[in-house]
């Protein structure tokens, strides 16, 4: 079971980043605890300056962007 | 994948060549609309501005967004570390062009400048810089109106960003910035990323890709309007309300777009079609500065860190050193 954080206060992107994380998440058949953190105070204890941010296991692996499919299972599976 | 890269420019290139012999084949030949027509003004009109306009924001987002790979806000904020009133001023709108940014990020973003100590008159001259030099708006000023007027357009987003961000410092406001702020324990350190060459490109791409997707129907409706406004509305109609005699027309221009929250690809071929027909360009800049860097929705977002009184601060000076910028190019040009 993983921790993963998708960081960002509810814009278009953090939501699309949502939604291919889950998709990922669920093609390579992982457990993992998927949560939307949206408390301005929460995300900013990662060292993020632009949202949507990714963290994976308490580490931050993408921030201000919409990482690929791809990538997001290399993260999820390191 | 480089070779790739140099076949779409080849690519890229013939077409770009071929947008203009074609459209007025298509309007003036295969639909026998008349030379000099208003329909046949206006559809050829279109036919060449759309492909090119679409064409040049691919390529020069392309190349902008490659650019912009090299700098991150996280580096950003590491180069503003440090800085003083004025230099910082200077420097933080400079980097204001080539920082991606978003206005979504805005409250991040904030909270990470100032809480690292950077004074915040330097952090809002690249939160307007940020919004108003913005790409699309500079790729289609590049377009419509050539190199001239996107560089004017790029000097005074650059001179409004330092001017207003030098007066927020000055103003000494720092109690209206929301107290949670001050108190919040921000994390520094930022995303240590190494990126190849392939990376970049790949990013630029899906940027593009992102970009395009979001403004294409903007760049279409606007060109409409504005090959509209091109054949029907007569020379010089425009003159004695958007000219430079109606001393008005600046402050009513920023009035106007301050809540008009369009995006740039929507506006610019409108405006473009405004300035044929006697608009002046200090008016003209006037309006697509304030409807571009002064978005209503980005002042939402910023509502959570700062308090009303800095907030009017805020729109106040920034309206302001526009109208300037406004009556500056008017009296000049």
């Amino acid at each position: 079971m993983i921790t993963i954080k998708v960081l960002g206060s509810g814009c278009a992107n953090c939501k699309k980043l949502e939604a291919v994380t889950r998709k990922v998440v669920e093609s390579l058949g992982i457990e993992a605890d998927i949560v939307h953190v949206t408390e301005m105070a929460e995300i900013m204890k990662y060292p993020i300056l632009s949202t949507p941010g990714l963290v994976v296991e308490e580490k931050l692996v993408s921030a201000g962007r919409i990482p690929g499919e791809a990538e997001i299972a290399a993260w999820l599976k390191a | 994948m480089y070779g790739v890269l140099i076949l779409l420019g080849l690519g890229w290139l013939a077409v770009y060549n071929i947008i203009q012999p074609l459209a007025d084949w298509i309007a003036y030949g295969a639909l026998n609309l008349g030379r000099g027509s208003h329909l046949g003004d206006a559809v050829s009109f279109f036919l060449y501005d759309v492909p090119k306009i679409l064409l040049l924001l691919s390529g020069m987002i392309f190349l902008i967004s490659i650019l912009r790979t090299f700098f991150s806000p996280d580096r950003t904020r590491s180069l503003l570390g440090g800085k003083r009133q004025g230099i910082g001023n200077v420097l933080a709108a400079m980097l204001g062009i080539v920082t991606p940014f978003c206005s979504c990020s805005a409250v991040p973003l904030f909270i990470g400048f100032v809480e690292s100590g950077i004074p915040l008159g330097v952090t809002f001259s690249f939160l307007i810089a940020a919004p108003t030099i913005n790409e699309v708006a500079v790729v289609m000023l590049f377009g419509l109106f050539g190199w001239k007027v996107a560089g004017l357009y790029i000097l005074s987003g650059l001179i409004i960003a330092i001017l207003a961000g030098t007066i927020i410092g000055r103003l000494k406001l720092e109690r209206y910035v929301e107290d949670f702020v001050w108190k919040m324990q921000a994390a520094t350190g930022g995303l240590q990323e190494k990126l190849t060459w392939a990376n970049r490109i790949q990013r630029a791409g899906e940027t593009v890709k992102d970009i395009v997707s979001k403004t294409w129907l903007y760049v279409v409706v606007g060109i409409a309007v504005g090959a509209g406004i091109h054949g029907y509305v007569p020379e010089a109609a425009l003159a004695s309300i958007m000219g430079k005699q109606a001393w008005w027309s600046v402050p009513a221009a920023v009035l106007l777009g301050v809540p008009l929250y369009s995006n740039a690809a929507g506006v610019i071929p409108i405006v473009s079609a405004l300035m044929e027909k006697g608009a002046s360009l200090g008016t003209v800049l006037a309006f697509m500065m304030s409807v571009v860097g002064l978005s209503l929705p980005e002042t939402i977002i910023l509502r959570r860190v700062l308090k009303p009184q800095l907030i009017a601060v805020f729109i106040g000076t920034v309206a302001l050193a526009i109208m300037i910028i406004g009556y500056l190019f008017n009296l000049v040009l």
